[in-house]
């Protein structure tokens, strides 16, 4: 059964039709990747997953793991498995990651039916993962991204997914901002994570970061729809020659 | 509608989890104002002559006074000639064992510790019900440092040279209408007095609770801190929903003398009123600390969520040189809750330091302002303030205001005010939504962690109280 089934998917914001039709499987154990110029809707698609009121689906359907997604709230999705790493990841001021991890992993754990982690365990826990993705140890204990540097944003995003250990998990451009150092740290957190089970979609706009996490398929978002899908040398292809190629089927 | 804004404005339609009213008989007095009410007070409470004077003192003073009208609260005119000015339960218990059990009830519900469980926590409860304090615990283990804690009754019989020496410095008789008001009728409070060099071995904690109908309350606390002593106070409020407004006019004055510390915390829900704005408490509270010796310090915590009508600024007059005035306050009003409320920070002495944190929360048709006074006078070289006043909207029907006064007299002053205003975004809930967390647990998370500068300057134990009082407001929040 695969992971992730969009059929013909349709979305708009504000009345505005976004995507226009997608289609795109994930089965388990594989890394998607979506790439494609600004505005194409590559964002769109990923909040659309995650369940973002914003943004509304007219027509469609997305199925994970067998079961309709539409259905779910986008807690619901999240305690399900689904995780997004987001392109701005927002600051909550006062609420300290640590403490914001811990309630997110105890919903995550309760909804699952397993116990909640005490204390020691849980600080055991984001310790270990905090190291596998050189999170400096004083993050954990400021508030939720809160004067944390472009950087450490998306570090802490690919913390927290490393933390929260999801089936499904999207990354819209976690990429973006990161210099080369991060970038590879970045890439190593998440291949470490990489196993027969666990689904990955990467939204970039750059080959950059593919070089680093290695996907087994890529797809061109032009416009709201997929113009083209190929193996990780789409990537490569599309670093040589830019977008333009696809500007008529865009049309 | 996004769920944020659902969420946000379904916050107006709490209810309210104390709301239940004990069945006790009552021993009230007839409603009015009027010398003979208060000699009925003063000869209830068997006080002294002198006391008697001082209350009508009072009394005469206030029919002079015209209410003031200056903060920014509208409610109906309130008339004093219908509001009784004495309750007590009828029987007066002489330990714990003996009070009403379905008083302690009460207490239970609301989860006062009252039993053995102050002894865990290191509490002593001077449960103040209505007028008369039913239970003083505690009294024994801290009299061994010399420390009196009791109720005001109480101390104005046993220890009137303290009460007549200290009472009406920081507060006097005259000084604004509802202070003056609570003088002529004050029913009962607390008194605290910790001798020179004593630092008090646990929180002292006071449960406040009004229950009969149409009476007021008025209580009068006063705590000394004698040289290099120190001290902290806790009181918690709570009132029973009625269809008719309560009138609550308290008075609480602190006394720092050299090197002592005053920590006065406040948690107070207060019957709110309903989502229409019927019925809740109007607090019009007078609370002021005097740091009279140099190096004192006194400090306000406040989380508030309760009362309709809210005006109350507890201050600091910084009288003693390098002495230290802080302000930490939390306020939600939602429904139709008005607050009018903030500080004062009056610096007289050299090197003299004060710190105004308030965090403002409004949610449904709540109107609150935050209104500060920093006054620096001419001999207070050196002085500084800090203030950050910073505002939480949840609704589009709600209102936030401030009013900062700065009056600065020495050039040598530093005064810094910083303001914010914001509301919870989408983002923020979504994010949270995305992590598993739910939105009533997200607002819940978010609001916290707005308050959290607060928060850590209460007691641990009250931090955590606090904090659940806050939960409790904003549940339900999701439909």
């Amino acid at each position: 059964m695969a992971l992730l089934e969009i059929r013909n998917l349709h979305a708009s914001v504000d009345g505005t039709e976004i995507l226009k039709g997608i289609d795109l499987d994930i089965e388990p154990g594989k890394v998607h990747a979506i790439m494609g110029p600004n505005g194409s809707g590559k964002s769109t698609l990923s909040k659309v997953l995650a369940g973002d009121e914003r943004y509304e689906v007219t027509a469609g359907e997305i199925r994970y793991r067998g079961r309709n997604l539409l259905e779910l709230a986008p807690e619901e999705r999240a305690r399900e498995g689904i995780f997004l790493g987001f392109q701005y990841p927002v600051e909550i001021p006062g609420v300290s990651n640590t403490y914001f991890l811990k309630a997110a992993l105890n919903a995550i754990r309760k909804y699952r039916g397993q116990e909640e982690l005490d204390a020691m365990e849980f600080l055991q826990l984001i310790r270990e993962r905090a190291k596998t993705v050189k999170l400096d140890e004083s993050l954990l204990q400021r508030p939720v991204n809160e004067g944390f540097s472009g950087g450490e944003k998306k570090r802490n995003e690919v913390f927290q997914l490393a933390v929260l250990e999801p089936m499904l998990a999207i990354l819209d451009e976690t990429d973006s901002g990161l210099d080369i150092d991060a970038l590879r740290t970045v890439a190593d957190g998440v291949n470490a994570m990489r196993d027969d089970e666990r689904g990955f979609l990467v939204i970039t706009h750059y080959q950059r970061l593919l070089e680093h996490i290695v996907p087994d398929t890529v797809h061109v978002l032009v416009n709201g729809r997929i113009v083209q899908t190929g193996g990780k040398e789409l990537a490569e292809e599309l670093e040589r020659s830019g977008y333009a190629l696809f500007d008529d089927e865009a049309a | 509608m996004s769920a944020t804004s659902k969420t946000l404005e379904e916050v107006t339609t709490r209810g309210y989890e104390a709301g239940f009213i004990t069945d006790i008989e009552q021993e009230s007095a007839p409603p009015g104002l009027n010398e003979e009410i208060i000699r009925f007070i003063s000869a209830k409470k068997e006080e002294p002559e002198w006391m008697l004077e001082w209350r009508l003192e009072a009394y005469r003073q206030w029919q002079q006074m015209p209410e003031p009208d200056w903060a920014k609260v509208n409610f109906e005119p309130i008339d004093f000639q219908a509001i009784s000015y004495y309750a007590a339960p009828k029987e007066r218990p002489e330990s714990l064992d003996e009070v009403d059990p379905k008083l302690l009830e009460t207490y239970e519900k609301l989860g006062i510790p009252m039993h053995e469980r102050e002894m865990l926590a290191g509490v002593a409860v001077d449960a103040v019900f209505d007028s008369v304090s039913v239970a003083t615990t505690y009294k024994d283990k801290l009299a061994e440092h010399g420390i009196v804690f009791c109720s005001m009754s109480e101390a104005i019989r046993e220890h009137p040279e303290l009460v007549r020496k200290y009472l009406g410095t920081v507060v006097p008789q005259g000084d604004n209408f509802f202070a003056a008001l609570n003088s002529a009728v004050f029913s009962d409070g607390s008194f605290v007095f910790i001798p020179k060099g004593v630092k008090c071995p646990m929180e002292l904690s006071t449960y406040f609770r009004m229950n009969a109908g149409h009476t007021g309350q008025f209580e009068r606390t006063l705590i000394v801190a004698e040289e290099g002593a120190s001290v902290s106070y806790l009181e918690g409020c709570t009132a029973p929903m009625r269809d008719e407004n309560q009138l609550h006019a308290a008075v609480v004055e602190l006394v720092a003398l050299d090197d002592a510390q005053i920590k006065y915390s406040t948690v107070q829900n207060w019957y709110p009123g309903d989502e229409n704005g019927k019925g809740g408490i109007y607090n019009f509270v007078t609370k002021r600390g005097l740091c009279a010796g140099d190096r004192s310090k006194i400090s306000w915590t406040q989380v508030e969520t309760g009362s309709s009508v809210t005006w109350k600024y507890p201050s600091c007059v910084l009288r003693g040189d390098d002495s230290v005035g802080e302000f930490y306050s939390v306020a939600v009003t939602r429904h139709r809750q008005q607050a009018d409320t903030g500080t004062k920070m009056i610096h007289m002495g050299r090197n003299t330091r004060s710190t105004i944190v308030s965090k403002g929360i409004s949610a449904g048709h709540g109107q609150q302002s935050y209104r500060g006074l920093v006054r620096i006078t001419p001999k207070a070289q050196g002085a500084r303030n800090y203030s950050q006043c910073d505002s939480m909207l949840m609704s589009s029907t709600c209102g936030a205001h401030t009013f900062p006064y700065i009056d600065v007299q020495n050039p040598t002053a530093q005064v810094e005010h910083e303001a914010t205003t914001s509301k919870i975004s989408d983002d923020q809930v979504f994010y949270c939504n995305q992590r598993g967390i739910d939105t009533e647990d997200a607002v819940s998370l978010i609001v916290n962690g707005f308050c959290k500068e607060v928060f850590r300057t209460l007691p641990m134990e009250f931090a955590v109280e606090a904090q659940k009082l806050l939960e409790v407001t904003l549940e339900d929040s999701v439909g």
